[in-house]
C-alpha cells in the first residue's frame, strides 16, 4: 500500500517540474538574465558613473533590478500554469493548492536566487562593489527572495488568467513589495558598511514579511486555483 | 440589511429604483450639519496655531481623511475574509465599496499631505514616512479596482478582490515600519503624523468635527456604493436575462428558422 502525498511531497514534485521545464526552455538565462544585465547598464548611462552616484546606490539598483526581472520570471512561471488549462489539470490531479504554492515558491526562489548571483557579479565589475559583511548579505538575498517569490506567486497566479496580465501584475506586485526593497536595500548598504547601524533589524523584518506572505499565499491558494 | 447570495434570483422581490431611503437622508443631514461646523471652526472661528499658525487648518482635513480611508480599508479587509468564508454578495460588495472610499480618501490624503508640504517647506513631496505609507497603499488599492475592473463571472471576480484585499491589508503595518525605519536613518520626526499641537477650546472642537464629519461622509458614501453596487449587479443579470429571452424568440417557429440563422452565420452548406 503507498503512502499518501503530503503537502511537502507536492510541493518538490512541482518545484522539480517548474525547474525542469526551465532547464529545458531556458527562458531564465537566456532572456531574464540579459535584460537584468541590461538594466544595469541603462543605470549607468542615466548616473554618470564617473560622478560616485551609481556607486552610492548600487544596493537600489541591484534590488529595483531584481524585482524587475521578478516580475519577467513570474509572468512566464505562469504564463506556463494558465495555458491549456494546465492550472485545471493541476487542480485535477488531487495535489494539495498549498503543496502547489510552496513548490512555485521554491522554484522561484531557486530562480532568482542563481539570478542575484549573477547580477552580484555584474555590480562588483560594473559598479565597482567589494563585497563585505557575507553572512549579512546572504541573509538578506535569501530572505528577500523567499518574500519576492511568497508574494509574488499569489498575484501570479491571480492575474495569469487575466488577459491584461502583462500590466496588471507588476501593478498588483510592485507596491506590495515596496518594503521588501526598502528593507533589502537598506540591509545591503549597512551590510558594506555605508550606514552605520545593524542590518539584522532588516533581516527580520525580511523575514517576517516572507513567512507572513509564505502563510496566507497557502491559504489563499485553494480559493485562487478553484474560484478565480 | 440582509445578505444577498450571488445564485439567488432577482424575481424575489422587486429591486430598488434608487440609492436613496429615510436612513441615508438623515445620515447625509447630519453629515452635513457637521461638515458645515467643521468648515466654520476650521477656517474661520478658531485662532491659528501659535506654532504652526494658519497651517494647523490643513490638519482638520487630513486627520478625518486619512482616519477614513484606513476604515475604509479595514471594512474591505473584513469583508474578502468573511467572503471566502460565506462567499456572498453582501461581503463582495462591501468590500468593492471599501476599496473605492478608501482609494478616495485616501488620494484627498497625499493632496493635502502635498498642499501641507508647499506651505511648510516649499515643496509638495518630502519622504515623510505617513505619506509615503500612504502612496503606496494607494497604489496597492488602485490594483484592487483595476482588478475589480476587468469584466468576469461575479463569482471569480470576487474571489480575485477578496484575496487581493486580504494580501493588500496584511502590507500595511509592513510597510509602515519599513518606511518608519527608512526615514528614520536620515532625518528626524516630521511633519503631519508626528506633531501633536497643544489644541484647546475651538481648535480641539474644529478638530473633533471634522473627524466626526469625516466619518459620517465615509458611512453616508458607503451606503450608496454599497446600494449603487447592488443595483448594478442586478442590472446585468436582467441584461442577461433580456438578451436570454431574445435569442429564445429568435429560435421560436414564429421567428427565422435555425437551419436559416446557422446559414446566414456562414454554416457548412451541403
Amino acid at each position: 500500500m503507498t503512502k499518501p502525498r503530503g503537502m511537502f511531497d507536492d510541493a518538490l514534485l512541482m518545484a522539480r517540474k517548474d525547474l525542469q521545464l526551465e532547464r529545458r526552455a531556458k527562458i531564465g538565462l537566456g532572456q531574464v538574465l540579459p535584460f537584468a544585465i541590461l538594466v544595469l547598464l541603462l543605470f549607468a548611462f542615466a548616473l554618470d558613473p564617473d560622478r560616485g552616484v551609481l556607486k552610492q546606490a548600487t544596493p537600489g539598483l541591484f534590488w529595483v533590478t531584481v524585482l524587475f526581472s521578478a516580475v519577467l520570471t513570474l509572468q512566464r512561471s505562469f504564463g506556463l500554469e494558465s495555458e491549456d488549462g494546465i492550472l485545471e489539470a493541476l487542480r485535477l490531479t488531487g495535489m494539495s493548492p498549498a503543496g502547489i504554492y510552496l513548490g512555485k515558491v521554491t522554484a522561484l526562489t531557486l530562480e532568482l536566487l542563481l539570478l542575484e548571483a549573477v547580477l552580484a557579479v555584474g555590480v562588483a565589475v560594473l559598479y565597482d562593489t567589494h563585497f563585505i559583511g557575507i553572512p549579512l548579505l546572504l541573509v538578506i538575498a535569501f530572505t528577500a527572495t523567499l518574500g519576492i517569490a511568497g508574494a509574488g506567486a499569489v498575484y501570479g497566479a491571480l492575474a495569469a488568467r487575466l488577459r491584461s496580465r502583462e500590466t496588471l501584475l507588476p501593478l498588483l506586485l510592485l507596491p506590495l513589495l515596496a518594503p521588501v526593497l526598502i528593507a533589502a536595500t537598506r540591509g545591503c548598504e549597512v551590510s558594506l558598511q555605508r550606514e552605520a547601524m545593524s542590518g539584522w533589524p532588516w533581516a527580520a523584518l525580511l523575514g517576517i514579511f516572507a513567512l507572513v506572505y509564505l502563510t496566507l499565499g497557502s491559504f489563499l491558494f485553494r480559493p485562487l486555483l478553484e474560484d478565480a | 440589511m440582509t445578505s444577498t447570495k450571488i445564485e439567488s434570483s432577482s424575481a424575489a422581490a422587486p429591486a430598488p429604483i434608487g440609492t436613496g431611503s429615510r436612513g441615508t437622508k438623515v445620515l447625509g443631514a447630519t453629515a452635513l450639519f457637521f461638515l458645515v461646523l467643521a468648515v466654520a471652526y476650521g477656517l474661520f472661528i478658531s485662532p491659528a496655531d501659535s506654532q504652526l499658525g494658519n497651517t494647523v487648518r490643513i490638519i482638520y482635513m487630513h486627520v478625518p481623511t486619512v482616519m477614513a480611508a484606513y476604515v475604509a480599508f479595514l471594512i474591505t479587509a473584513l469583508s474578502s475574509a468573511m467572503y471566502l468564508w460565506k462567499r456572498t454578495e453582501f461581503w463582495d460588495l462591501l468590500g468593492s465599496s471599501g476599496a473605492e472610499i478608501g482609494v478616495l480618501f485616501f488620494a484627498v490624503t497625499i493632496v493635502d499631505g502635498a498642499l501641507w508640504g508647499k506651505v511648510t517647506w516649499g515643496v509638495f513631496w518630502r519622504w515623510e514616512p505617513r505619506l509615503t505609507t500612504s502612496a503606496v497603499l494607494l497604489i496597492m488599492y488602485i490594483g484592487y479596482l483595476a482588478v475589480r475592473a476587468i469584466p468576469a463571472d461575479p463569482k471569480t471576480r470576487a474571489t480575485r478582490c477578496a484575496i487581493i484585499g486580504l494580501v493588500a491589508v496584511v502590507n500595511i503595518p509592513i510597510v509602515h515600519k519599513a518606511v518608519d525605519w527608512w526615514r528614520g536613518l536620515h532625518q528626524g520626526k516630521t511633519v503631519l503624523g508626528t506633531i501633536h499641537p497643544d489644541m484647546g477650546g475651538t481648535q480641539l472642537f474644529a478638530m473633533y468635527s471634522a473627524l466626526i464629519a469625516g466619518l459620517l461622509v465615509c458611512a453616508w458614501l458607503f451606503v450608496h456604493r454599497f446600494r449603487a453596487g447592488f443595483l448594478a449587479e442586478r442590472a446585468s443579470e436582467l441584461g442577461l436575462d433580456q438578451a436570454l429571452e431574445e435569442r429564445r424568440l429568435e429560435s421560436s417557429p414564429a421567428a427565422p428558422s435555425s437551419r436559416g440563422a446557422r446559414d446566414d452565420l456562414g454554416g457548412p452548406q451541403t
